[in-house]
């Protein structure tokens, strides 16, 4: 990333040559509709993304052809349904890099994720008096299982600092790690600062101290290569319906070793190797956490979504996406009133603004009435508004279908609100 | 923008910038908060009750033009009013962001307050208005949150 990043320094004329955008935009049939009258600017890809053709079409390809459960029949459709979503699962362990397919869990979300690293880890290895460490920058999805675990062990929640760039400070991270942590869990990219953090230092101090780490990959998976090997992390998890897939999809990686001690998730159907009524034994990897039948339309279609991203070319998105996040930073904090939320060195994607006097959610109301399609809000982590002193922000959040067209549109849109309130 | 405008009216716009009875009531014998968890929003509803009637009524928090000037016409409009008033202005008020009454054609007692009537145009800020509304009334009927989940 970084090279291309010096490229693109050097000529950023070129970028839009190399990115054809618009051809992109039309692998996406909802974004060629009107909004209020107007263009619609789907600026809110970190809520969730747009979903291309070829996704849309392997799920109803599934619907229509190919619709049974998994793993139960010696039918011919249960095993094609059995094919695509095991395929799906192939697809997800090349797309970051796991040793084994079986280390892929599927899940509805990174929420559920989470959930299930902190059952299925927290509730057998976290003890009276350990200690769970967080940072100030987390999605609640990654503050409050781990709120309810140390209040239901009599565990202790530490949370790493950051500062007012919203960059995590890592000599307070060091000095919070000590023989009582049991895990750390982590956001790759935070979803309402945009900051990268330094996930791969974090992971290798946290090991020194034989400690595990989660990554909250929701906003990274979309935006950047995620190598699990590279990282060395003992968890990841994804959301699909951040990364163009369907609602429902969603991805645990964990190391097999981890994944192996660890207690089951939810109990039921597929789960299981033998029940009796005196004892049950688990099955082995992957299906020991995948309890019921799954969303498998949606899981095969963010398979669908992973082969989509290898054939537009990831590195050239992740380029384009870069130029256009400094492109925008540029716009928007150039405008006078305009506060930009989260100024770290190292950013993707997200785009946190607020403007003197008015209240994020009206900023979000006249923008809609332009078409532009932004999330106003506390998105999902109060401890960060608390953190910079503001009840809600406006984020614009994009993906590598929109445009410096776009952004121009939101940045006269931002004046309009400045005007409407003045 | 014609919507827009509507919903965004100078008295709203007004009352956002300078909103009456903001402040910690010290005379209250009855207090509620409440909260708007999707968004945020945040406030604190004093009341002054004695007889059955609004003697005093103000109000502290933060949140959108919406709900401030909502918050801030609310305090105005209950002030001195009783009880079963109060039920009354906060039942119309209610059905008409809701598009459940129309103020045009069925009396009422809503006043000037029918300048949020432009709010039902947009679903996703009709929590926004009601929330000091039913705040208030919780207070009212001596509950101490209230939530618009």
């Amino acid at each position: 990333m970084i090279s291309t990043d010096n490229i693109l320094v050097e000529t950023p004329e070129t970028v839009d040559t190399l990115w054809d955008v618009e051809r992109v935009r039309e692998d996406f049939p909802v974004l060629s509709q009107t909004v209020n009258g107007k263009p619609l600017v789907y600026l809110d890809n970190a809520a969730s993304s747009q979903v291309p053709q070829v996704v849309i079409d392997r799920g109803s390809k599934y619907l229509r052809e190919e619709h049974s459960n998994i793993h139960r029949g010696v039918h011919y459709l249960s095993m094609k349904a059995t094919t695509a979503y095991e395929g799906a699962r192939e697809k997800v362990k090349r797309f970051i890099n796991a040793r084994d397919s079986k280390e892929c869990i599927f899940v509805r979300g990174a929420t559920e994720g989470i959930n299930l690293v902190m059952h299925g880890y927290g509730r057998k290895f976290v003890t009276e008096g350990d200690e769970v460490i967080v940072s100030a920058m987390e999605h609640h999805a990654n503050i409050v299982p781990w709120q309810m675990l140390c209040e239901e062990k009599g565990a202790r929640l530490r949370v790493i600092p950051m500062s007012d760039a919203g960059e995590l400070l890592l000599d307070e991270y060091d000095a919070l790690l000590n023989e009582r942590t049991k895990i750390v869990a982590l956001a790759h990219i935070s979803n309402a600062l945009g900051t990268i953090n330094p996930v791969k230092e974090m992971i290798a101090t946290a090991h020194k101290h034989g400690v595990p780490v989660l990554l909250d990959g929701a906003q990274s998976a979309p935006h950047l290569a995620v190598d699990m090997q590279d990282l060395d992390c003992d968890f990841f998890v994804l959301s699909g319906h951040k990364m163009f897939a369907p609602t429902g999809s969603g991805v645990v990686y964990g190391k097999a070793e981890w994944l192996e001690r660890m207690n089951p998730f939810q109990g039921g159907g597929d789960m299981i190797r033998t029940v009796t009524f005196e004892k049950t034994t688990y099955a082995g990897l992957p299906n020991k956490f995948e309890a019921g039948t799954p969303a498998i339309a949606s899981q095969i279609g963010l398979g669908a979504a992973i082969d989509y991203l290898g054939s537009i070319g990831r590195e050239r998105a992740v380029a384009y996406e870069h130029e256009l996040l400094s492109y925008a930073t540029a716009k928007i904090s150039a405008i006078e009133g305009v506060r930009i939320i989260g100024t770290a060195r190292e950013k993707a994607s997200v785009l946190s603004f607020v403007i003197e006097g008015v209240h994020p959610h009206d900023i979000g109301t006249i923008l809609d009435q332009e078409g532009i399609a932004v999330r106003a809000g506390h998105h999902c982590a109060q401890p960060v508004m608390q953190r910079f002193k503001v009840p809600a922000t406006a984020r614009a959040s994009f993906a590598f279908y929109n445009t410096k067209v776009e952004v121009d549109t939101l940045a006269r849109a931002i004046e309009r609100v400045i005007e409407v309130f003045s | 923008m014609s919507e827009l405008s509507e919903l965004y009216q100078q008295v709203i716009l007004d009352h956002n910038k300078k909103p009456r009875n903001f402040h910690k009531l010290e005379a209250a014998n009855r207090s509620a908060e409440g909260y708007n968890p999707l968004c945020g929003d945040q406030l604190t509803v004093y009341m002054q009750l004695e007889d059955e009637v609004v003697k005093d009524i103000s109000f502290e928090g933060s949140g959108c033009a919406i709900s401030k000037a909502a918050a801030s016409m609310m305090t105005q409009s209950v002030k001195g009013k009783s009880k079963a008033e109060a039920e009354t202005l906060f039942d119309e008020f209610h059905r008409m962001v809701t598009g459940e009454l129309d103020e045009e054609a069925v009396p009422n007692h809503l006043g000037r307050l029918t300048i949020f009537s432009g709010v039902r145009d947009f679903p996703a800020r009709v929590k926004c208005a009601s929330l000091s509304w039913h705040t208030m009334h919780a207070a009212l009927h001596g509950e101490e949150t209230v939530s618009t989940e």
